[in-house]
């Protein structure tokens, strides 16, 4: 049987590659894709509390956090792909550190 | 059960039988049971398109007055072996710079997605792959990986005219799984399963009788899905060259066309499972076996339907695609489930004379009001010039340049 | 080691290994190519959760749609960036030390809890009803407040990024 330690350690694995990820990249598609990751360890860990600390026939309650998140997953993908577009558009440009309009 | 009225049941019990008395554990005989089954329904289902392939020649050939393939074999049956063998010897072009993991996974996964829906059809009530209780999701999942291969062909293959192909093909495929999977509600609603089993034994009464609508909403969809005419924009000859395949050859272009014929009869099993009861016809409930001939001969009609289609109709106007689907054919499936929702609870307890005239009237209204619409708005739109007005995005050296220097910084 | 710890070794070795590459890799679309598979092992590993349907939902709403978007941005924004040079910021070293730091320090904090090595009940007959669980999400005793806010947030989402999105005609 798995320890719920090894689902929680790859999690927090996974967090940190995505913040990483978010930190370092350039191109703002990749850090898009970063985040992307960063909720999936979110997830994980969810689901893994939910399988070995409160599993009972009449509580979702790991469940309906996981479809929060699904449904926030793809609202952040669309809303961030469609700023990145619209500042592809004018600015010719997609890497995170040209966007400087609003440097004081 | 006797053999005559199920033998696959019978079959599998023989096999199960068999192996365990060969001294192996139940576990073991239920794992080779599991993999002769997917072994034989992957390969039942390749060979299926053997005969596909030279139906669809032939059926086309005679829509358009030839004689379709008449050399090889009586009625030029033996054609598509011909054809086989003539791929085999062909030489793997590996053009230059393509990317050669996506560029050589793509046919497989384009294969593969399709015959992963093949394990939770079920053919008659006992014989399926799996009866997943979350089948529905399931394939639709399994379309999403299909999708990802038409991408990595046209992105891998490094050439514009693969990589137009798969934009196409993703705008295309994104956009008609909406109504797809809206109009696909309704059965899952008279169901109250996702399971295709499930689906498929609720319908004392078909669903097309119910939903006639959201059938031909599914039609419609189902054949953009696949990217057959009229919707063959992904690999339009005259405009992209053949589209996202056009840097393959040999067996790899082969397993894109496999994967096509599959795919369009893959997605009438779907229709009929989910609109023309699946097995269900007379007598099925003594001898089981008939459901697979009644399953056919529903799915065969589908088929037919589709091909005469492709026959007929020609190709939309990528924007013309667009619209239809956006603006006609989303709105349409969605006041199709809200109304066939409500219809279903304010007749609930009613005998299915009474319930189906009004889910027909209903459906009919709808279809009539948005008929109207459309109508409408087609006589009074002034038609845009789509092709004449470039794009920012499709030409960059037009759109509006940045600031220089980056802003204020 | 039984077979289902063999199967999470596996599924989380491909998962690691392909968010690295996400992250490392120069060719952006080789980076969301990797992704996908990264989306495919957490699928795996949700199936090892006993969490069937969230497998599934995974495959269809991150590898068909999410990774699908990505793609498609991918593309539009095609040949901006130069994939010669190095795609990582001048300061990428702080970035890994603050991760290093948060890795440390969480695998450290959650050692001291004393159910770290909690093991799984078994699953109860019960536990695993997509029906309950629909009527839970959608009944006013359930999780319908809930339910609606992401459905509301889905559609400010929609509406949102349909007006960035929106080409301004005329200019």
């Amino acid at each position: 049987m798995i320890p719920l330690s090894w689902y929680l350690i790859l999690a927090a694995l996974l967090f940190c590659i995505g913040l990483f990820g978010v930190l370092a990249r350039k191109n703002s598609v990749a850090v898009l894709m970063s985040v992307e990751l960063m909720l999936n360890a979110v997830n994980i860990n969810l689901l893994a509390f939910w399988r070995y600390l409160y599993l009972t026939s009449t509580a979702y309650n790991g469940f309906v956090f996981v479809v929060v998140l699904f449904a926030v997953a793809a609202a952040e993908t669309a809303v961030g792909l469609a700023i990145i577009i619209s500042a592809y558009r004018s600015r010719k440009t997609v890497a995170a550190e040209d966007f400087t309009a609003l440097q004081g | 059960m006797t053999f005559w009225q199920d033998p696959y049941a019978a079959a599998v019990e023989w096999l199960r039988n068999l192996l365990i008395g060969w001294g192996l554990t139940v576990e073991a005989a239920q794992l080779i049971l599991y993999l002769a089954g997917g072994i034989v329904l992957a390969g039942g289902s390749l060979a299926l398109v053997i005969f596909l392939i030279w139906a669809e020649r032939k059926i086309i050939g005679r829509v358009q007055d030839r004689l379709g393939p008449n050399r090889v074999g009586p009625w030029g049956i033996f054609q598509t072996f011909a054809d086989i063998l003539k791929i085999f010897t062909k030489e793997y072009i590996t053009p230059n710079g393509v990317d050669r993991v996506p560029y050589n996974l793509a046919p497989v996964l384009a294969v593969a997605a399709v015959i992963m829906i093949w394990a939770v059809v079920p053919f008659t009530v006992t014989l399926y792959g799996a009866d997943l209780s979350v089948g529905l999701i399931y394939v639709m999942a399994v379309g999403a990986i299909g999708e990802m291969g038409i991408v990595m062909a046209g992105w891998g293959s490094n050439n514009k005219f693969a990589l137009l192909g798969a934009f196409r093909a993703v705008a295309q495929m994104v956009s008609y799984e909406i109504p797809m999977v809206i109009a696909l509600l309704i059965p899952v609603m008279m169901a109250g399963s996702l399971s295709l089993g499930a689906i498929t034994a609720s319908q004392a009464v078909w669903n097309i009788l119910i939903a006639p609508l959201a059938a031909l909403i599914f039609f419609i969809t189902s054949v953009a899905e696949v990217g057959r005419a009229p919707f063959d924009l992904v690999e339009a000859e005259s405009e992209l060259v053949a589209g996202f395949n056009i840097e393959y050859s040999g067996l790899k272009f082969g397993f894109f066309f496999v994967g096509d014929f599959l795919h369009a009869f893959t997605i009438a099993m779907l229709f009929t499972v989910f609109f023309l009861g699946g097995w269900r016809g007379p007598f099925v409930d003594q001898v089981p076996i008939l459901g697979a001939v009644y399953f056919f001969i529903k799915t065969s009609l589908v088929y037919l339907v589709n091909i005469l289609m492709r026959a007929a109709l020609p190709r939309f106007r990528i924007d013309q695609m667009m619209d239809f689907n956006w603006k006609y054919l989303t709105p349409l499936s969605l006041s199709v489930l809200v109304v066939t929702a409500l219809a279903d609870k304010l007749t609930l307890g009613l005998s299915a004379w009474v319930r189906i005239p009004v889910f027909l009237g209903l459906n009919g209204l709808l279809f009539l009001a948005a008929s109207v619409m459309v109508n409408r708005r087609a006589i009074n739109r002034p038609r845009a010039e789509v092709v004449s007005r470039p794009r920012p995005l499709a030409r960059p050296e037009t759109a509006v340049q940045p600031e220089t220097n980056g802003g204020v910084s | 080691m039984s077979t289902a710890q063999i199967l999470f070794l596996i599924f989380s070795a491909v998962v690691v290994a392909a968010a690295v590459m996400v992250v490392l890799s120069r060719r952006i679309m080789r980076a969301a190519l990797w992704l996908v598979l990264a989306l495919f092992g957490v699928a795996l590993i949700f199936a090892l959760l006993d969490a069937s349907f969230f497998a599934v939902v995974q495959v269809l709403v991150y590898v068909g749609a999410i990774a699908t978007l990505l793609i498609f941005a991918i593309m539009l924004t095609r040949g901006v960036m130069d994939d010669s040079k190095a795609q990582l910021n001048r300061g990428w070293p702080f970035a890994l030390l603050v991760c290093l730091g948060l890795f440390g320090g969480l695998v450290y904090i959650l050692s001291q809890w004393n159910r770290f090595n909690s093991a799984a009940p078994a699953l109860p007959q019960d536990a695993y009803d997509l029906t309950l669980f629909g009527l839970a999400l959608t009944s006013p005793d359930g999780y319908l407040v809930a339910f609606e806010a992401a459905s509301v947030l889905l559609l400010a989402a929609m509406v949102g990024a349909i007006y960035l999105a929106l080409e301004k005609r005329g200019n």
